[in-house]
Protein backbone atom coordinates (compact mmCIF):
# COMPACT_ATOMS: atom_id res chain seq x y z
CA UNK A 1 0.00 0.00 0.00
CA UNK A 2 1.20 3.78 -0.99
CA UNK A 3 1.30 6.23 1.61
CA UNK A 4 -1.60 7.82 -0.02
CA UNK A 5 -3.75 4.84 0.74
CA UNK A 6 -2.89 4.36 4.57
CA UNK A 7 -3.24 8.15 4.58
CA UNK A 8 -7.04 7.85 3.05
CA UNK A 9 -7.98 4.13 5.31
CA UNK A 10 -7.14 5.74 8.25
CA UNK A 11 -8.89 8.83 7.38
CA UNK A 12 -12.22 7.10 6.85
CA UNK A 13 -11.80 4.90 9.74
CA UNK A 14 -11.68 8.43 11.83
CA UNK A 15 -14.75 9.73 9.96
CA UNK A 16 -17.13 6.85 10.17
CA UNK A 17 -16.17 6.40 13.80
CA UNK A 18 -16.75 9.99 14.45
CA UNK A 19 -19.76 10.25 12.59
CA UNK A 20 -21.60 7.07 14.20
CA UNK A 21 -20.65 9.04 17.41
CA UNK A 22 -22.34 11.87 16.50
CA UNK A 23 -25.26 10.54 15.75
CA UNK A 24 -25.10 8.01 18.70
CA UNK A 25 -23.73 9.82 21.27
CA UNK A 26 -26.10 10.94 24.64
CA UNK A 27 -24.65 14.11 25.29
CA UNK A 28 -25.45 16.64 22.81
CA UNK A 29 -22.08 18.30 23.58
CA UNK A 30 -19.82 15.72 23.08
CA UNK A 31 -21.69 14.82 19.91
CA UNK A 32 -20.85 18.11 18.36
CA UNK A 33 -17.24 17.55 19.57
CA UNK A 34 -17.37 14.62 17.58
CA UNK A 35 -18.61 16.60 14.89
CA UNK A 36 -15.88 19.11 14.65
CA UNK A 37 -13.57 15.63 14.21
CA UNK A 38 -15.86 14.56 11.30
CA UNK A 39 -15.07 17.97 9.99
CA UNK A 40 -11.59 17.95 10.29
CA UNK A 41 -11.36 14.70 8.83
CA UNK A 42 -13.17 15.63 5.60
CA UNK A 43 -10.45 18.66 5.39
CA UNK A 44 -7.86 15.72 5.28
CA UNK A 45 -9.63 13.95 2.76
CA UNK A 46 -9.78 17.21 0.71
CA UNK A 47 -6.08 17.52 1.33
CA UNK A 48 -5.61 13.79 -0.38
CA UNK A 49 -7.49 14.78 -3.36
CA UNK A 50 -5.12 18.05 -4.28
CA UNK A 51 -7.92 20.30 -2.81
CA UNK A 52 -6.08 22.54 -0.34
CA UNK A 53 -7.91 25.66 -0.96
CA UNK A 54 -11.49 23.73 -0.20
CA UNK A 55 -9.23 22.51 2.89
CA UNK A 56 -8.51 25.42 4.21
CA UNK A 57 -12.08 26.54 4.33
CA UNK A 58 -13.67 23.54 5.59
CA UNK A 59 -11.37 24.15 8.42
CA UNK A 60 -12.26 28.13 9.18
CA UNK A 61 -15.72 27.72 8.18
CA UNK A 62 -16.96 24.44 8.85
CA UNK A 63 -14.78 23.01 12.15
CA UNK A 64 -14.41 27.00 13.39
CA UNK A 65 -17.56 28.62 12.29
CA UNK A 66 -20.13 25.98 12.28
CA UNK A 67 -19.24 24.34 15.25
CA UNK A 68 -19.04 27.68 17.73
CA UNK A 69 -22.17 28.83 16.51
CA UNK A 70 -23.94 25.20 18.06
CA UNK A 71 -21.99 25.41 20.67
CA UNK A 72 -23.67 28.88 21.40
CA UNK A 73 -26.51 27.50 20.56
CA UNK A 74 -26.46 24.52 22.71
CA UNK A 75 -25.30 26.75 26.27
CA UNK A 76 -27.89 29.49 25.25
CA UNK A 77 -30.69 26.65 25.38
CA UNK A 78 -29.40 24.95 28.05
CA UNK A 79 -29.23 28.65 30.28
CA UNK A 80 -33.20 29.35 28.81
CA UNK A 81 -34.19 26.22 30.39
CA UNK A 82 -31.93 26.02 33.26
CA UNK A 83 -30.84 21.89 32.47
CA UNK A 84 -28.75 19.92 31.08
CA UNK A 85 -29.88 18.32 27.52
CA UNK A 86 -29.43 14.76 26.78
CA UNK A 87 -30.82 13.31 23.63
CA UNK A 88 -32.03 10.20 22.95
CA UNK A 89 -32.76 8.28 19.85
CA UNK A 90 -36.27 6.11 19.09
CA UNK A 91 -37.19 4.40 15.88
CA UNK A 92 -33.54 2.85 16.13
CA UNK A 93 -34.58 -0.31 14.07
CA UNK A 94 -36.64 1.39 11.69
CA UNK A 95 -34.26 3.86 11.24
CA UNK A 96 -31.35 1.41 11.26
CA UNK A 97 -32.99 -0.65 8.41
CA UNK A 98 -33.87 2.20 6.15
CA UNK A 99 -30.05 3.67 5.86
CA UNK A 100 -28.68 0.41 6.29
CA UNK A 101 -30.99 -0.36 2.69
CA UNK A 102 -29.86 2.94 1.45
CA UNK A 103 -26.04 2.47 1.71
CA UNK A 104 -26.05 -1.33 0.69
CA UNK A 105 -28.02 0.12 -2.81
CA UNK A 106 -25.55 3.04 -2.74
CA UNK A 107 -22.73 0.96 -2.49
CA UNK A 108 -23.38 -1.84 -4.88
CA UNK A 109 -24.18 0.72 -7.27
CA UNK A 110 -20.79 2.70 -6.60
CA UNK A 111 -18.82 -1.11 -7.09
CA UNK A 112 -21.00 -2.07 -10.23
CA UNK A 113 -19.94 1.01 -12.71
CA UNK A 114 -16.32 1.15 -13.95
CA UNK A 115 -15.01 4.36 -12.62
CA UNK A 116 -12.36 6.73 -13.14
CA UNK A 117 -9.04 5.14 -11.26
CA UNK A 118 -6.54 6.93 -12.61
CA UNK A 119 -6.09 11.52 -11.82
CA UNK A 120 -6.28 13.69 -14.96
CA UNK A 121 -3.52 16.58 -15.00
CA UNK A 122 -4.97 19.70 -13.26
CA UNK A 123 -3.68 23.26 -13.27
CA UNK A 124 -0.70 23.41 -10.49
CA UNK A 125 -1.99 26.36 -8.52
CA UNK A 126 -5.96 24.72 -8.03
CA UNK A 127 -6.38 27.81 -6.07
CA UNK A 128 -5.89 30.00 -8.22
CA UNK A 129 -8.05 28.21 -10.96
CA UNK A 130 -11.01 28.02 -8.29
CA UNK A 131 -10.29 31.62 -7.77
CA UNK A 132 -10.86 32.42 -11.89
CA UNK A 133 -13.89 30.40 -12.33
CA UNK A 134 -15.76 31.90 -9.37
CA UNK A 135 -15.59 35.34 -11.43
CA UNK A 136 -15.91 34.27 -14.51
CA UNK A 137 -18.09 31.28 -15.60
CA UNK A 138 -19.58 31.37 -11.79
CA UNK A 139 -19.86 34.75 -11.19
CA UNK A 140 -23.72 34.85 -11.26
CA UNK A 141 -24.30 32.22 -8.30
CA UNK A 142 -21.49 33.56 -6.74
CA UNK A 143 -23.34 37.08 -6.62
CA UNK A 144 -26.58 35.08 -5.94
CA UNK A 145 -24.44 33.63 -2.69
CA UNK A 146 -23.73 37.11 -1.68
CA UNK A 147 -27.49 37.84 -1.27
CA UNK A 148 -28.41 34.35 0.26
CA UNK A 149 -26.15 35.24 2.80
CA UNK A 150 -27.32 38.69 3.61
CA UNK A 151 -30.36 37.36 3.68
CA UNK A 152 -30.26 34.74 6.20
CA UNK A 153 -27.87 36.56 8.12
CA UNK A 154 -31.00 39.36 8.44
CA UNK A 155 -32.61 36.65 9.19
CA UNK A 156 -30.83 34.82 12.14
CA UNK A 157 -30.75 38.67 13.61
CA UNK A 158 -34.83 38.95 12.93
CA UNK A 159 -35.44 35.17 14.67
CA UNK A 160 -32.44 35.73 17.86
CA UNK A 161 -33.51 39.59 18.34
CA UNK A 162 -34.00 39.91 22.32
CA UNK A 163 -37.88 40.26 23.43
CA UNK A 164 -39.27 43.56 23.54
CA UNK B 1 -6.30 5.07 -5.24
CA UNK B 2 -9.45 5.15 -7.69
CA UNK B 3 -12.31 7.32 -7.36
CA UNK B 4 -14.21 4.42 -6.09
CA UNK B 5 -13.30 4.01 -2.24
CA UNK B 6 -14.05 8.18 -1.97
CA UNK B 7 -17.56 7.41 -3.09
CA UNK B 8 -17.79 4.62 -1.05
CA UNK B 9 -16.78 6.75 1.93
CA UNK B 10 -18.72 9.25 1.14
CA UNK B 11 -21.64 7.38 0.91
CA UNK B 12 -21.30 5.84 4.88
CA UNK B 13 -21.40 8.90 5.84
CA UNK B 14 -24.32 9.95 3.91
CA UNK B 15 -25.87 7.39 5.41
CA UNK B 16 -24.71 7.91 8.98
CA UNK B 17 -26.03 11.41 8.86
CA UNK B 18 -29.38 10.25 7.33
CA UNK B 19 -29.81 7.37 10.00
CA UNK B 20 -29.05 10.94 13.06
CA UNK B 21 -31.90 12.88 11.19
CA UNK B 22 -34.20 9.63 11.64
CA UNK B 23 -33.85 8.57 14.75
CA UNK B 24 -32.60 11.49 16.74
CA UNK B 25 -35.40 13.50 19.04
CA UNK B 26 -33.79 16.82 19.79
CA UNK B 27 -33.88 19.40 16.90
CA UNK B 28 -29.94 20.59 17.43
CA UNK B 29 -29.13 16.79 16.56
CA UNK B 30 -31.33 16.87 13.64
CA UNK B 31 -29.29 19.34 12.14
CA UNK B 32 -25.80 17.67 12.84
CA UNK B 33 -27.31 14.71 11.21
CA UNK B 34 -27.71 17.32 8.35
CA UNK B 35 -24.25 18.53 8.77
CA UNK B 36 -23.09 15.41 8.59
CA UNK B 37 -24.53 14.46 5.12
CA UNK B 38 -23.96 17.77 3.56
CA UNK B 39 -20.47 17.21 4.46
CA UNK B 40 -20.45 13.92 2.53
CA UNK B 41 -21.98 15.45 -0.33
CA UNK B 42 -18.93 17.53 -0.19
CA UNK B 43 -16.39 15.11 -0.53
CA UNK B 44 -18.47 13.55 -3.50
CA UNK B 45 -18.48 16.54 -5.07
CA UNK B 46 -14.22 17.11 -5.10
CA UNK B 47 -13.57 13.61 -5.92
CA UNK B 48 -15.73 13.91 -8.95
CA UNK B 49 -13.94 17.47 -9.35
CA UNK B 50 -10.45 15.83 -9.02
CA UNK B 51 -10.73 12.46 -11.43
CA UNK B 52 -12.71 14.62 -14.07
CA UNK B 53 -10.25 16.97 -14.29
CA UNK B 54 -12.35 20.15 -13.73
CA UNK B 55 -12.44 22.37 -11.14
CA UNK B 56 -16.35 23.09 -11.47
CA UNK B 57 -16.90 20.75 -8.98
CA UNK B 58 -14.51 22.50 -6.45
CA UNK B 59 -16.54 25.64 -6.93
CA UNK B 60 -19.79 23.80 -6.22
CA UNK B 61 -18.28 23.25 -3.00
CA UNK B 62 -17.27 26.61 -2.01
CA UNK B 63 -20.86 27.28 -2.72
CA UNK B 64 -22.23 24.53 -0.97
CA UNK B 65 -19.94 25.29 2.39
CA UNK B 66 -21.20 28.97 2.20
CA UNK B 67 -24.90 27.67 1.81
CA UNK B 68 -24.36 25.22 4.43
CA UNK B 69 -22.90 27.66 6.92
CA UNK B 70 -26.26 30.39 6.36
CA UNK B 71 -28.20 27.17 6.61
CA UNK B 72 -27.25 26.49 9.98
CA UNK B 73 -27.06 30.11 11.49
CA UNK B 74 -30.95 30.23 10.70
CA UNK B 75 -31.62 26.87 11.70
CA UNK B 76 -29.97 27.62 15.15
CA UNK B 77 -31.83 30.75 15.35
CA UNK B 78 -34.86 29.12 14.56
CA UNK B 79 -34.18 26.47 17.25
CA UNK B 80 -33.34 29.17 19.96
CA UNK B 81 -36.49 31.00 19.31
CA UNK B 82 -38.20 27.70 19.41
CA UNK B 83 -36.61 27.14 23.00
CA UNK B 84 -37.69 30.42 24.66
CA UNK B 85 -41.58 30.71 23.47
CA UNK B 86 -42.19 26.72 23.88
CA UNK B 87 -39.54 25.75 26.29
CA UNK B 88 -38.39 22.20 24.17
CA UNK B 89 -36.17 21.46 21.74
CA UNK B 90 -37.51 17.67 21.03
CA UNK B 91 -39.09 17.47 17.72
CA UNK B 92 -41.82 15.42 18.64
CA UNK B 93 -43.37 18.46 20.99
CA UNK B 94 -43.59 21.02 18.37
CA UNK B 95 -46.55 19.85 16.42
CA UNK B 96 -48.21 23.45 16.66
CA UNK B 97 -49.16 22.54 12.78
CA UNK B 98 -50.76 19.28 13.52
CA UNK B 99 -55.22 19.80 12.88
Amino acid sequence: MTGEAVAFYALSAMLVVSALAVVLSKNLFHAVLWLALALTGTAGIFLLLDAEFLAAVQLLLYAGGVVTIVVFAIVVTERLVGETITQTNRRIAGGALVCGALLWLLITTVLERPLATERPIMPDDLTKAIGESVLTRFVLPFELLAVLMLAALLGAIYFARPEE
Amino acid sequence: MGLQPFLVLSSALFCIGLFGVITRRNTIGILLGIELMLNSVNINLVAFSRFNGSVAGMVFTVFTISITVAEMALGLAIVILLFRVRRTAMADHLDLLKG
